[in-house]
């Protein structure tokens, strides 16, 4: 064969060797990064939620698209997510609102109320680092896992509801369905598949992003680049993983 | 031999102890589910239930893998960070079977007034109609396109640079009042805008004109004494001239 060998087919090969090394390796590294993708690991993941607070504008979609991604009850007492309007009177005084969690947006301000200034506090549950429901559940039903997430077990659940009185986030309710407690999981189905959370999907202003703490190349560390942080009740010692950003003072 | 007998309470506690360590296994191995503790107090497979829940919502990346036309159309518009199922609903069932599942259409005002609508609550700037005055009854889409919502009108002058001032000012008591009431900006401006800035008032009898006690302007313009109101202030280190009554 390689006698009969002709120079024009000796060229041939010589300029399609190369072509096909080029395919196989790319084949070859798409590969590699697919095993680098892989299962799920946990331990290479510490998620955090950002929330720009002087973007808010109240319009609720994400504690809509709460409801739908986890099957929330939709009766306007159960929320993982919700809206609240902080509306600080001229006395000094805060006045908190929050109709139906802010699903479907608010009403006006009441015609004539003495508001010096008013502005939307989206909330959740903060995903403590020192989470005061894990420390009370007597089952080890709820518990952190590796990438950071508060979850609850809800086949190993007994409702004795320590963990809702223990929040100081009023993040958790008992579901009536399962009579098991329920909170929110960072969409736990949605982020272990790459994809953001329901409510972080759908915010039209950018008011909430998601990301993981400790990657500098991730929304959330620009966030905290760019803007001053603070967290909810810092004083519990929770170390609270939603970061608030440009928070007014009357918001608890 | 006595010496080796082993005494009668050392043999019943062994039994005990027997026994106990025997309950202790058996109650360990029926109460303990399975996976528990492998990583931490929980078990582990409660991880895999969650992670394996249904998903509601696809992501705008899948909606935009088959209607790249639409995708591209809005990454260029002012809605570039919207998300497809914030206004059109849950949609990886649609994903899955395009054929059996279609989205909901957002229809009518309701969804867009869920933003646009003015609420005194809303950051400044952020672009608000008072739904009662702007073209009732007319559905929203039969001006904007959602997708790319350019307003339909070639904006004025002035807020084709300083929209975000122009949209502040539309919802305020100054809405009436043309740019030029208060800036003088000569035409060069337009083309090197920071070689030659507009005017702007510099002093406190500027607003007195309008608001000055006895001066002769609207009724419903307060009027104030200059000489009392404010002391050494300037007016606009309190009141915010765009949009008077805002915060």
């Amino acid at each position: 064969m390689s006698k009969d060998l002709k120079r024009r087919e000796f060229l041939a090969r010589f300029i399609q060797l190369p072509c096909a090394a080029m395919v196989f390796g790319a084949v070859g590294t798409g590969d590699n990064k697919a095993a680098a993708e892989g299962p799920y690991r946990a331990e290479d993941h510490l998620y955090a939620m950002g929330i720009q607070v002087d973007r808010c504008i109240g319009c609720g979609l994400c504690a809509e698209a709460c409801k739908n991604e986890n099957n929330v009850l939709k009766e306007p007492y159960f929320f993982r997510t919700w809206i609240e309007r902080y509306s600080i009177m001229m006395d000094g005084e805060a006045e908190v609102d929050s109709p139906r969690g802010g699903i479907g947006g608010f009403p006006p301000l009441e015609e004539g109320s003495e508001v010096m200034r008013s502005f939307f506090v989206p909330k959740l549950c903060n995903q403590c680092d020192k989470p005061p429901c894990v420390q009370v559940c007597p089952v080890g039903a709820t518990f952190k896992t590796e990438d950071g997430v508060i979850l609850v077990d809800e086949s190993y659940c007994i409702g004795c509801r320590y963990c809702v009185q223990a929040c100081p986030y009023g993040a958790r309710y008992i579901d009536p369905r399962t009579l098991t407690a329920d909170k929110c999981t960072f969409c736990y189905q949605r982020i272990t598949k790459g994809l953001l959370p329901a409510c972080v999907e759908v915010c039209p202003t950018q008011t909430r992003v998601f990301g993981e703490l400790g990657t500098r190349s991730s929304p959330l560390h620009r966030m905290k680049r760019q803007s001053s942080i603070q967290v909810l009740k810092p004083a519990m010692n929770t170390e609270p993983k939603v970061l608030y950003s440009d928070l007014d003072g009357e918001v608890r | 031999m006595r010496l080796w007998k082993i005494p009668d309470q050392v043999i019943r506690l062994a039994v005990l102890i027997v026994i106990a360590l025997a309950v202790l296994i058996v109650v360990r191995l029926r109460f303990i589910p399975d996976s528990f503790g492998e990583i931490g107090h929980y078990r582990t497979d409660a991880l895999k239930e969650q992670a394996a829940l249904t998903l509601h919502y696809a992501g705008m990346q899948a909606c935009i893998e088959c209607h790249d036309d639409i995708g591209e159309m809005k990454a260029a518009s002012y809605h570039r960070n919207l998300s497809c199922e914030g206004c059109h609903g849950p949609a990886f069932k649609h994903v899955d079977d395009p054929g059996e599942f279609s989205p909901a259409v957002a229809a009518g005002r309701i969804m867009c007034v869920r933003c646009h609508g003015y609420l005194a609550s809303r950051p400044t700037g952020f672009p608000q109609i008072i739904e009662a005055i702007h073209n009732p009854v007319e559905p929203c889409t039969a001006c904007h396109d959602p997708h790319d919502p350019t307003p339909p009108e070639v904006p004025e002058d002035c807020s084709a640079c300083h929209a975000e001032i122009a949209r502040t000012k539309a919802v305020s008591h100054h809405w009436s009042l043309s740019c030029e009431t208060c800036h003088e900006a000569s035409p060069e401006h337009r083309q090197s805008p920071r070689s030659f800035l507009p005017k702007k008032p510099t002093e406190r009898a500027f607003c007195g004109q309008c608001h000055g006690n006895g001066s002769s302007s609207r009724e419903s313009a307060p009027q104030i004494d200059l000489n009392e109101h404010g002391g050494r202030y300037l007016c606009w280190q309190c009141h915010y001239p765009h949009h008077p009554e805002g915060r």
